[in-house]
């Protein structure tokens, strides 16, 4: 660590073309330093882990249409083993799918090529970064495996219930479930302080701050984000696991500890957790909108301003979660408030993204497709969050299918939609051909249909009063005329992860293609278009490292004969 | 399909579903303006031969407005919406009238169990009645339930009730209710609590007051004579 910051970057890592690329195939794809390798191992595992997530969730689905049903490829499901596949679909989405997708690879490729830099500025941390966060994600799969199986405690892991191995059964599970979820924040931890130093020290020559590209703003502000919110939960981890393992008593109340300390702690991270990923995809979303509406974005600034109103709110709003847990009633006015406000510069964000489509001329090609869904989708999420923020109501919406269905329908949005919108977006850049378009727009209305068919049935159950992490509704008298419902989500499900095999065959026909990607085949502004796809080592030749000289989003200049104005073009 | 979400067996049930009624309302209107101008703006400017895109940066005053007004009309929404939520919330979490009868409710790994004071009124004396998963309620009364839990947190959850809370190991929470309607309905514990969380189901059973009075009779005696 200590190298990688005295010395200078160039000595590190390297960028004559020579003498690199004899390495072996090991130090190529696991030792590497280089951004863009360590972008797609991040990029890889993510996508390994939702395939194991979203299986997850089609066996706990099963079993919840189909009670004691023998579930196809997986068997009959036990109350502990539906535990823990909840629970594990939970944080393996969250930690080990949205955050990696969407920051750790996406940051990765896209800061040094979108501001012009040659790589990380601590190359050698990242690499740090990457192989943590891989043993962290081997060890929640690990977890699953072990005595006992794996912890079913809820990805919130409340205590006394995770504290106690008497209690949750599951105590070496639950050990390594914490273990692994600590490391997956150090990795990101890591890798967040590399972004936020990158961004501030190795722009091109000509790039001031409202000359970067939204993307790479929001990728920033949600590193510095988690990188404010993430320390209390760490604390809060080790006390934990110190209360499972070395019998301490800090949520014990009685020995003096206090269950709701953990909550506390938890979602003081958890809810700015949420802007963590949410604000990378409205990224993604801004920058394939800019470009395929040929649009100057609609207030720059307004956009940059409230992705930091949000961030800086979303550290007052974490009581939310605790209206009902027990807290002081008269918090729950403040925190309603504070909750209430935040919808202002969400909703502002959103209107901006509206107001850029006026005017413009839109290409619906795929990513563009992602994009819009986008926005259509999150919406949804958006508005039923009011509900929950609003602590009235929520007395009769909390922990019920109500809340799953509203955070799907902002973690959806989010995490699979803005990662393919980014996927397909970036996918000519990062290996250099292209993706078929029609089995791209059959992928995706195949995953956006039978999505709101999921969840929209979901939200009804909610509103019936149907209650979260239930193994079978069936014991509650006035849940049970409700199962139609269930049936159609679960349907609605298995349609949607057999649409997935036409991306994974799109990915690889189009990895195997001989046919190369332009250098900008999406007539772009921003700096990774203007240099092969894929990028060289070092991302530029030596020679030709970009100069920045307008902003990203000079689309339809008026009195030019192209409708886009690459940054680096001397005018 | 839906036939118990119109059930609102307590005084307060209607409050809280006035006030999802008023938030459906108002971010209804939201939700179909903006999905609305989403996609005509969609349709309107989507690429065409005779339409050049053009060069809006959204920094003059006129274009601002499209943003500042709908920011100012969205505060606004959110001040009706916070003041119906506080109303709700210090009626049904805040203030607790003056209680008819007090009970106590303990969750544990996997049963509900609950302490009716018996035909004295009087928790802690020797007709007190003890169950196990049912709770027995009299209809038109006014009930404080003090809430707590033997290991691992809980909520006492009785959707027609429209109520929720946690019951958390170490403390004792003080909750009321009213029941309005006679009948048998859920209670859920809302709070995963371990691998019997799905079976941790009661119910709460409301009476008119002369089978309560007649159900006291029988089952204090009964404990009495134990």
């Amino acid at each position: 660590m200590a190298q990688a910051t005295t010395a200078p970057v160039q000595d590190t890592h390297g960028h004559d073309t020579h003498g690199h690329h004899d390495e072996g195939w090991f130090k190529k794809y696991f030792w590497s330093t280089d951004h863009k390798m360590i972008a797609k191992q991040y990029l890889w595992t993510s996508i390994f882990m939702a395939v194991v997530g979203g299986l997850m969730a089609y066996v706990f689905r099963m079993q919840l249409a189909f009670p004691g049903i023998e579930v196809p490829g997986f068997g009959l499901v036990s109350p502990g083993e539906y535990n823990a596949l909840i629970t594990n679909h939970g944080s393996i989405m969250i930690f080990w799918v949205a955050m990696p997708m969407l920051i750790a690879a996406w940051g990765n490729f896209l800061i040094p090529l979108m501001i012009g830099a040659d790589d990380m500025v601590f190359p050698r941390i990242n690499r740090l970064s990457f192989q943590i966060f891989l043993i962290s994600a081997i060890l929640i799969l690990a977890s699953l495996f072990v005595q006992g199986g794996g912890f079913g405690g809820a990805w919130t892991s409340y205590p006394p219930l995770s504290a106690n191995p008497e209690y949750n059964l599951t105590g070496l599970g639950a050990s390594i479930w914490l273990i692994a979820v600590a490391l997956e924040f150090v990795a990101f931890l890591l890798g967040g302080i590399n972004f936020i130093v990158t961004l501030m020290n190795s722009r091109a020559p000509g790039m001031k701050a409202y000359d970067i590209p939204v993307t790479v703003w929001m990728i920033v502000i949600a590193s510095i984000l988690f990188m404010l919110s993430v320390g209390p939960l760490i604390a809060g981890a080790i006390m934990l696991l110190f209360d499972q393992t070395l019998n301490t008593g800090f949520y014990d109340p009685a020995r003096g500890g206090d269950p709701i300390l953990w909550q506390h702690l938890f979602w003081f991270f958890g809810h700015p957790e949420v802007y963590v990923v949410l604000l990378p995809a409205i990224g993604f979303v801004i920058d394939i909108i800019a470009t395929f509406a040929r649009k100057k974005l609609f207030g720059y600034k307004i956009m940059v301003y409230t992705a930091v109103a949000t961030a800086v709110l979303s550290f007052f709003v974490w009581a939310h979660h605790q209206f009902i847990a027990g807290i002081d009633p008269r918090m729950a006015n403040v925190f309603t408030v504070t909750t209430l406000l935040i919808s202002v510069p969400i909703a502002e964000l959103l209107f901006v993204i509206i107001a850029t489509l006026y005017g413009g001329s839109i290409k619906f090609t795929t990513p563009m497709l992602w994009a819009l869904s986008f926005v259509a989708t999150f919406l949804i999420g958006g508005v039923t969050g009011i509900f929950l923020g609003a602590s009235g109501s929520d007395i009769y919406l909390h922990d019920t299918y109500f809340v799953l269905a509203h955070f799907h329908y902002t973690f959806f949005p989010i995490a699979i939609i803005g990662g393919f919108a980014a996927f397909t977006y970036w996918f000519p850049k990062m290996f250099g051909t292209m993706l078929d378009e029609t089995l791209g727009k059959i992928h995706f209305w195949g995953t956006v249909i039978p999505f709101q068919f999921i969840f929209i049935p979901l939200f009804a159950l909610g509103l019936g009063g149907q209650h979260r992490r239930i193994y079978n509704f069936q014991n509650f008298p006035e849940l049970a005329s409700m199962q139609p419902l269930r049936v159609t989500a679960t349907l609605a499900l298995i349609v949607m992860i057999l649409f997935q095999l036409v991306f994974f065959w799109n990915l690889f026909r189009s990895l195997r293609s001989k046919e190369k990607a332009p250098m900008n085949p999406w007539k772009a502004n921003t700096l990774e278009w203007t240099t092969p796809s894929p990028p060289p080592h070092g991302n530029w030749p030596p020679d030709q490292m970009p100069k920045v000289y307008r902003g990203p989003y000079e689309y339809s200049v008026p009195d030019r004969d192209t409708d886009y104005w690459p940054q680096n073009e001397p005018s | 399909m839906f036939e118990r979400l119109a059930i609102q067996a307590s005084s307060f049930a209607g409050d809280i579903d006035g006030l999802i009624l008023l938030i459906a309302v108002l971010v209804g209107f939201w939700f179909i303006v903006a999905e609305g101008m989403f996609f005509w703006l969609i349709w309107r400017f989507r690429e065409r031969p005779d339409q050049k895109s053009q060069y809006i940066t959204g920094k003059e005053k006129h274009l601002k407005r499209w943003v500042t007004i709908p920011h100012a009309l969205v505060l606004v929404c959110d001040v009706f919406i916070i003041i119906g939520a506080v109303r709700v919330w210090y009626d049904v979490k805040q203030h607790l009238p003056e209680p008819d009868t007090v009970i106590r409710v303990e969750g544990q790994q996997w049963a509900w169990v609950f302490q009716h004071p018996g035909p004295d009124n009087e928790l802690d004396t020797g007709d007190d009645i003890w169950t196990t998963d049912d709770l027995y309620v009299e209809v038109d009364r006014t009930y404080h339930f003090r809430l707590s839990s033997r290991d691992v947190l809980h909520n006492f959850s009785v959707p027609a009730f429209r109520l929720k809370q946690d019951a958390v190991p170490g403390r004792t929470i003080t909750g009321w209710f009213h029941a309005t309607s006679t009948g048998t309905y859920d209670i859920q514990c809302a709070e995963i609590c371990g691998i019997g969380h799905g079976v941790m189901a009661g119910r709460i059973n409301i009476q008119d007051a002369e089978t309560h009075a007649s159900w006291m009779s029988e089952n204090a005696t009964t404990t009495a004579a134990q």
